[in-house]
């Protein structure tokens, strides 16, 4: 059972690190602030750069 | 004991493999069960990754656990971050699946299920992997350097320069590649192309619902853009059977085409978080839970193989495209055996979250072989059709004839029984006019994936449903890949015109971006323009065109581990990755041959224009051919050039000519080194 709590969080986990949830959580920290648009728009800001130049395989 | 019995299950384990590749390989005269595919391809993935990626890892990269990663050392909670294994793993395999594991497959699936499926596991296990793990541990070792700058420091400015211009000329080709799949799938499909069409407003719709009401609820936005997807595909059928709103939705393929342009176009030059975020988001999120259901669908259901393990065209004289298996087997399935756009992503996010160096195996190597399966799943969704379906679908007007009837007796007549009217009823089970002459691998591919899941749920009736599900899946992927790869191309556009005039150089500089999209554009459209004119259909031209493109990617990726590894001091382990490397050499320079200068005019670009000059065609058609021969004796020459760069490197250091240093980065102890492995 426990096993299987682990195997989700792991999942639950790659797939907010997929879906840059994880970052977003992370950008939230490192500026010590709390969710909203204006922090929201902020995070997109950062990183449009890096997610525009992020290649998608064929 | 406990040695004896490890020795004992992985006996076991070799022994169900070989017995499974006996079997796919050996069977004559009869149908097969798909499962010994899947049995095969378990086995041999396991196999290959306890033994021969561990031999890899321990022998010839010497992994070290105590060695901090660049996700360590330069962690900025942005780019580096140390992340969980398999978190990594699952970021890295979002990255490398796309359509090519599904498309090539399928295409290749004309020789029989045997050459692809033997290439598929043979190619990913001794040579995808291989190349996505080493360039992965590489570039983690060079502070998440990329594939060029690695080409750059360790082999030449040369190798360098033809990295980046083999990068731009794969992007093109490879866009315009995928675009007429896309094309392909929804001419005259107006179920079809209302879904996918909905899929930019639903996209939109996300794009704000994340910025506006749900800040950072990625997750639940996608949710929330896959049912509406589904809801699309529900009210698709009703379109369809709409008087005006089916005619609204009914396109001919060159007016598609300059659709998806304009799409391109436009994509590439709106703000990311408005349309190409989510757009990513929601594709990955039906990719990841499609792939999932496949293969839960191909183990619940165990489908039986119809397509034999070889066909008559091993002769070359195939329909869907021409050419004998070697080389054109290995061009074709590219992504799911060795793909060299894999090293991009090798080199590109993924080292930078790789907590610790030993996990680079797992990830490297194993987020390969997942693709790789997924190649497998693909080609037993082409084969669990009726061959003359099959064919049916995947030949071209062009050869088989436009009128059903007609068709129907070319194909019955290679030996593949098919009738008009079964392929009508077929047609109208899946909700479209025709399925004759729907090339470029994504049909034939949804027909499979419905013919799978509709024998488990919903039956004949939902069949449409499910054929639209794929369609749109797939399409979805590839306009994914369309937004994304114009961006990426406009970039490297604007970092190289930044040298020549710094204002161009600027990414918000607006001029400059319409300037760079509009020529990533009318490259990739110009490909697309061509096959979608190419009476044969342009799969034939195209697709060997990708496949070249994509494996000489791979072979400057090779180029450069092997490279590294001898100045490592590893030279009796380079055959690692110089044996992949000279089979490519020899798969890509055999059918860059054949393209350029066979004969037959199915094959040979050149003897094709010709063919038309003596028969009056069309000026513009031999024009192509004859730039698709440049291309593909351009794209040889500068791969060429980097193998003579290289083999005069390994040559020099290893005569003690040249200091063999490598440029890593320095060693710093790692505070992970002593988690539990």
């Amino acid at each position: 059972m426990k096993r299987l709590y682990r195997a989700w969080q792991v999942m639950a986990e790659a797939l907010r690190e997929i879906f840059d949830e994880a970052a977003y959580s992370r950008f939230l920290r490192a500026r010590q602030l709390v969710s909203s648009r204006e922090a929201y728009a902020a995070f997109l800001r950062e990183q449009e750069t890096a997610k525009a130049r992020r290649p998608r395989c064929c | 004991m406990t040695k004896l019995l490890r020795f004992a299950v992985w006996l076991a384990v070799a022994a169900a493999g070989a017995m499974a590749v006996a079997t796919i390989a050996l069977h004559r005269g009869e149908e097969i069960n798909a499962m010994w595919l899947v049995v095969a391809a378990v086995c041999t993935y396991a196999v290959g990754y306890r033994f021969y990626s561990k031999f890899i890892a321990t022998k010839v990269l010497l992994l070290d656990a105590t060695r901090a990663t660049p996700a360590e050392r330069l962690d900025n909670g942005r780019d580096f971050v140390p992340t969980n294994k398999w978190v990594v793993f699952g970021h890295h395999f979002a990255a490398i699946a796309g359509p090519g594991p599904l498309v090539g497959p399928v295409l290749a699936a004309q020789f029989g299920y045997l050459p692809g499926t033997l290439w598929i596991l043979a190619g990913a296990v001794l040579g995808g992997c291989v190349q996505d793990f080493v360039v992965l541990l590489f570039s983690v070792r060079r502070d998440g350097k990329s594939l060029t700058e690695m080409a750059r420091e360790e082999i030449g400015k040369l190798g360098g320069f033809v990295a980046y211009v083999a990068v731009i000329c794969i992007i093109v080709i490879l866009l315009g590649a995928c675009a007429l799949v896309v094309v392909n799938a929804l001419k005259a499909s107006p179920w079809g192309t209302f879904t996918i069409a909905m899929t930019i407003p639903i996209a939109l719709l996300m794009g704000v619902y994340l910025r506006r009401l749900r800040p950072g609820k990625v997750l639940e936005t996608s949710l929330l853009g896959f049912v509406l997807v589904v809801l699309a595909i529900l009210g698709g059928q009703w379109v369809a059977h709409h008087p005006s709103l089916g005619a609204m939705f009914t396109f001919t393929a060159p007016t598609l085409a300059v659709l998806i342009i304009l799409y391109g176009f436009t994509a590439s030059a709106l703000p990311v978080w408005l349309l190409l975020a989510p757009r990513d988001y929601l594709s990955t999120f039906v990719k990841l839970g499609t792939i999932a259901m496949l293969a839960a669908g191909i183990l619940l259901m165990r489908p039986t193989l119809h397509m034999p393990p070889l066909t008559r065209f091993i002769d070359g004289s195939g329909p869907v495209f021409a050419g004998t298996i070697f080389p054109f087997a290995f061009i074709t399935i590219a992504c799911g055996a060795i793909s060299g756009f894999h090293a991009l992503i090798s080199s590109g996010t993924t080292p930078k979250l790789i907590r610790r160096e030993t996990e680079s195996r797992m990830v490297g190597y194993g987020a390969m072989l997942a693709e790789s399966m997924v190649a497998v799943m693909a080609m037993i969704a082409a084969c669990v059709l009726q061959p003359g379906v099959y064919f049916a679908i995947n030949s071209p007007a062009g050869i088989v004839g436009q009128a059903p009837e007609a068709a129907a007796t070319v194909i019955s007549n290679w030996g593949f029984p098919v009738t008009a009217n079964e392929m009508q009823a077929l047609a109208q089970a899946v909700g479209e006019h025709t399925l004759f002459n729907r090339i470029g691998g994504a049909p034939a591919f949804a027909v499979g994936m419905a013919h799978i899941f509709s024998r488990s749920l919903g039956g004949q009736a939902v069949m449409g449903l499910w054929y639209h599900f794929a369609i749109m899946f797939e399409a979805l992927f590839i306009l994914t890949v369309l937004d994304a790869g114009t961006r990426v191309g406009r970039f490297m556009l604007q970092d190289a015109f930044g040298h020549i005039w710094k204002p161009l150089g600027r990414t918000s500089w607006y001029p400059s971006i319409l300037a760079t999209s509009a020529l990533m554009v009318l490259g990739w459209g110009y490909f697309l323009w061509q096959g979608v004119r190419d009476p044969l259909g342009g799969i034939n031209s195209l697709w060997p065109l990708f496949g070249i493109s994509n494996q000489l990617l791979a072979t400057v990726a090779l180029c450069v581990a092997t490279t590294i590894l001898i100045k490592m001091g590893k030279a009796r382990y380079a055959p690692v990755t110089l044996l992949p490397l000279l089979w490519l050499v020899t798969v890509t320079f055999t059918a860059s041959w054949h393209k350029m200068f066979n004969p037959n005019p199915r094959i040979g670009f050149l003897s094709h224009a010709r063919q038309l000059m003596a028969t009056g065609g069309s000026p513009r058609v031999i024009f192509n051919d004859r730039l698709d021969a440049v291309v593909t004796g351009f794209l040889i020459v500068l791969v060429g050039l980097v193998l003579l760069d290289s083999a005069w490197n390994w040559i020099g250091i290893l005569s003690r000519r040249r200091p063999a240093g490598v440029k890593e980065a320095a060693y710093v102890p790692s505070v992970y080194a002593q988690e539990e492995k």
